[in-house]
């Protein structure tokens, strides 16, 4: 029994980790139906920038934790402006491949920056968020996600439901030409969306590094976790995103437990071709109707 | 004597047949001629053992390319499984070659069918989705078939890999790189027929129209989930083909080569050769092949001279950063690749030099 609580509260914070790392990605695909697969590039590159800053240029942890997130705010914005802007319209494979080669581009950088070692980060959460009951445990680091994940779903929603760009967001989501007909910037939009992306990919980043120290292909290969997570929660939905993602995380850790550890890392993708086959839209995903 | 006909100045076609020839002038039919004589007979016995092997390489990533651009860049199905399939066919080869000790003219096509029944069933998915989500799929099936070939240890013996034996026509034995040259680019050069054929034909005809709009093209009566499915097919069989040579020419196979980034170097071939032209397959996997081999010359040259002082040099990641690089700039640039390129040459050319 308690090994079973130990993997349940095991899975839930993994779990809530891939729905932090999906919440960009969907939010990507939502307002600009681009299928980012250099996510976990940039998830590892904020990891890496804010290692770079705390470590090496020694600034204290608060604020090279803003500075993280302003610079992977920029980075977002770079990646819209200079590559995405000049695809819009183009053929699915182009864009797809265009993150693709952002990817390795990314990977290939970090690589050469920082080496494929694993790093990590000072040991800086304050002792009380660890959590213990009876023989359960629940690191700092689950905690801390934990809170991070559940402020930033709720800070999504405040910014969705009552701030301009929001709405805005939301409108191109749900119909790009009639936004654009009622004066909403579109192509800020997308921008804004590639933004804001970073930051929270840079932030989950950081998390994970946290937990498992920072490793440019532990980081990267999150990226494509990421699919099922966002397949199974609906491709489109922020919610449906920490939702797959709790659920992938679960299947993993049971699998792992319980059959085998070899089976852990390819039960998600085995599920994401079930999903596909049975319920394409996934949980929350809207549903595309198609008219010829 | 047949008059010969050369490029005209304009497009003068009257009917279908003029169309679909594969050689619009006498003069590329010659030069086609031409150049398959000296690619057979000179080039072999002109280049040394690393130009061999590098040629080799080429010749067995052009065959895979092809035919990852039959399934992307004529049917529309984007595939990120294309290296998955290219192991099963090394695996098939390998197996049929120790375990059945089937001859190599034999194994390499029955590696091909197996492969094109694979690729089949990892095609199934294609019935209801398409477009992002079948790119998902199949990214699941590049995982999937990876994490088979590693743990169905009773035939793939799992890490330790499986060495084959060199391969035997009428009691000689074919070894080195230049016996392999003709294998190889026999092999190429038939299956290049067969596809080029391929899209003057109903089924290549019917794969363009799903391309183009696949609803249209069920609505004007084309199976549409058959040819995908028969799109997925042969695209496995020229996978199952190159990597069942590919095991050959390496000896040994074992799982690791066959990852997500062998699929996604194929399909950088594929995009930098020029989406649904053959010819650019070819271009696009020498480009990448060169690329490589040209990265690691670098490297190695740059690490024996002593390299730059206090800056360590590493081949993986500057391969990873300029052959991303590579796919972002001809995505930006030149999106039709250098099929693209080398048409604006030629039809440069083709009036030179009274342009006008």
């Amino acid at each position: 029994m308690d090994f079973f609580l130990q993997l349940l509260v095991n899975g839930l914070s993994i779990g809530f980790l891939y729905g932090i790392s999906a919440m960009g990605f969907v939010m990507i695909f939502k307002s600009s139906s681009v299928l980012n697969f250099a996510h976990g590039e940039v998830l590892a590159l904020g990891a890496f920038i804010f290692l770079a800053l705390v470590v090496s240029a020694g600034i204290p942890v608060v604020p090279a934790f803003l500075l993280t997130l302003c610079a992977s705010f920029a980075l977002g914005f770079i990646i819209e402006r200079l590559f995405l802007r000049p695809l819009i319209g183009e053929p699915l494979i182009e864009v797809v491949m265009l993150t693709v080669g952002l990817a390795s581009v990314f990977k290939g950088f970090m690589l050469l920056v920082w080496g494929g070692n694993l790093h990590t980060f000072p040991d800086f959460l304050p002792e009380w968020l660890e959590l213990n009951w009876n023989t359960i445990q629940v690191a700092p680091v689950y905690t801390a996600s934990f809170i991070a994940g559940i402020s930033f779903l709720v800070i999504f929603g405040l910014f969705f439901k009552y701030s301009s760009q929001g709405i805005y967001m939301r409108s191109v989501a749900d119909n790009q030409t009639a936004a654009l007909s009622l004066g909403v910037h579109v192509k800020r939009v997308f921008a804004l969306s590639w933004a804001i992306a970073a930051m929270v990919a840079a932030l989950s980043g950081i998390i994970l590094g946290i937990m498992n120290g920072i490793n440019v292909h532990e980081l990267s290969s999150i990226g494509l976790k990421v699919f099922p997570v966002v397949i199974l929660g609906g491709l489109d939905s922020i919610g449906g995103a920490i939702v797959g993602g709790i659920i992938i995380g679960l299947l993993e850790t049971f699998t792992g437990g319980y059959i085998s550890t070899s089976m852990r890392d390819i039960v998600p993708y085995m599920a994401l071709v079930v999903i596909l086959l049975v319920k394409p839209y996934g949980l929350f995903g809207l549903v595309e109707i198609e008219r010829v | 004597m047949k008059k010969l006909n050369f490029h005209p100045c304009g497009s003068y076609k009257e009917n279908y047949f003029q169309e679909l020839a594969i050689f619009q002038t006498d003069f590329g039919r010659f030069w086609a001629v031409v150049g398959l004589i000296l690619l057979f007979a000179a080039l072999p016995w002109l280049s040394g053992p690393y130009t061999l092997y590098i040629l080799n390489m080429t010749g067995i990533a052009a065959i895979a390319a092809i035919g990852l651009n039959i399934l992307i860049g004529m049917t529309g199905q984007i595939s990120l499984g294309h290296g998955a399939f290219i192991g099963v066919g090394a695996y098939a080869g390998a197996v049929l070659a120790v375990d059945f000790s089937f001859p190599f003219y034999l194994s390499i096509p029955a590696a091909g069918l197996i492969t094109a029944m694979a690729g089949m069933v990892f095609g199934i998915p294609s019935g209801r989705l398409k477009g992002l989500y079948l790119t998902i799929a199949t990214l699941a099936g590049q995982f999937i078939i990876e994490y088979v070939l590693v743990h169905w240890e009773g035939v793939t013996r799992g890490t330790m890999g499986i060495t084959l034996p060199s391969p035997e026509v009428l009691g000689f034995q074919l070894s080195g790189d230049r016996s392999f040259f003709y294998i190889i680019f026999l092999s190429l050069a038939v299956l290049t027929w067969a596809a080029v054929n391929l899209t003057r034909t109903r089924h290549g005809r019917a794969f363009v129209a799903i391309r183009d709009n696949d609803r249209a093209a069920e609505g004007m009566g084309i199976p549409v989930f058959r040819y995908k499915l028969l799109s997925f097919g042969i695209s496995s069989f020229y996978a199952g083909v190159a990597g069942a040579i590919w095991a050959y020419y390496m000896i040994s196979v074992t799982t690791e080569p066959f990852n997500l980034t062998l699929s996604v170097e194929y399909i950088a071939m594929v995009i930098i050769g020029g989406l649904g032209s053959i010819s650019g397959s070819i271009f696009g996997a020498t480009f990448i092949t060169l690329l490589n081999e040209g990265l690691r010359y670098m490297t190695d040259w740059l690490m024996n001279s002593g390299g730059i002082p206090g800056f360590e040099i590493n081949f993986a990641p500057i391969r990873e950063l300029v052959f991303g690089l590579a796919i972002v700039l001809f995505i930006l640039f030149e999106p039709k690749g250098l099929a693209e390129m080398w048409r604006i040459v030629k039809s440069n050319f083709k009036l030179w030099p009274f342009s006008y």
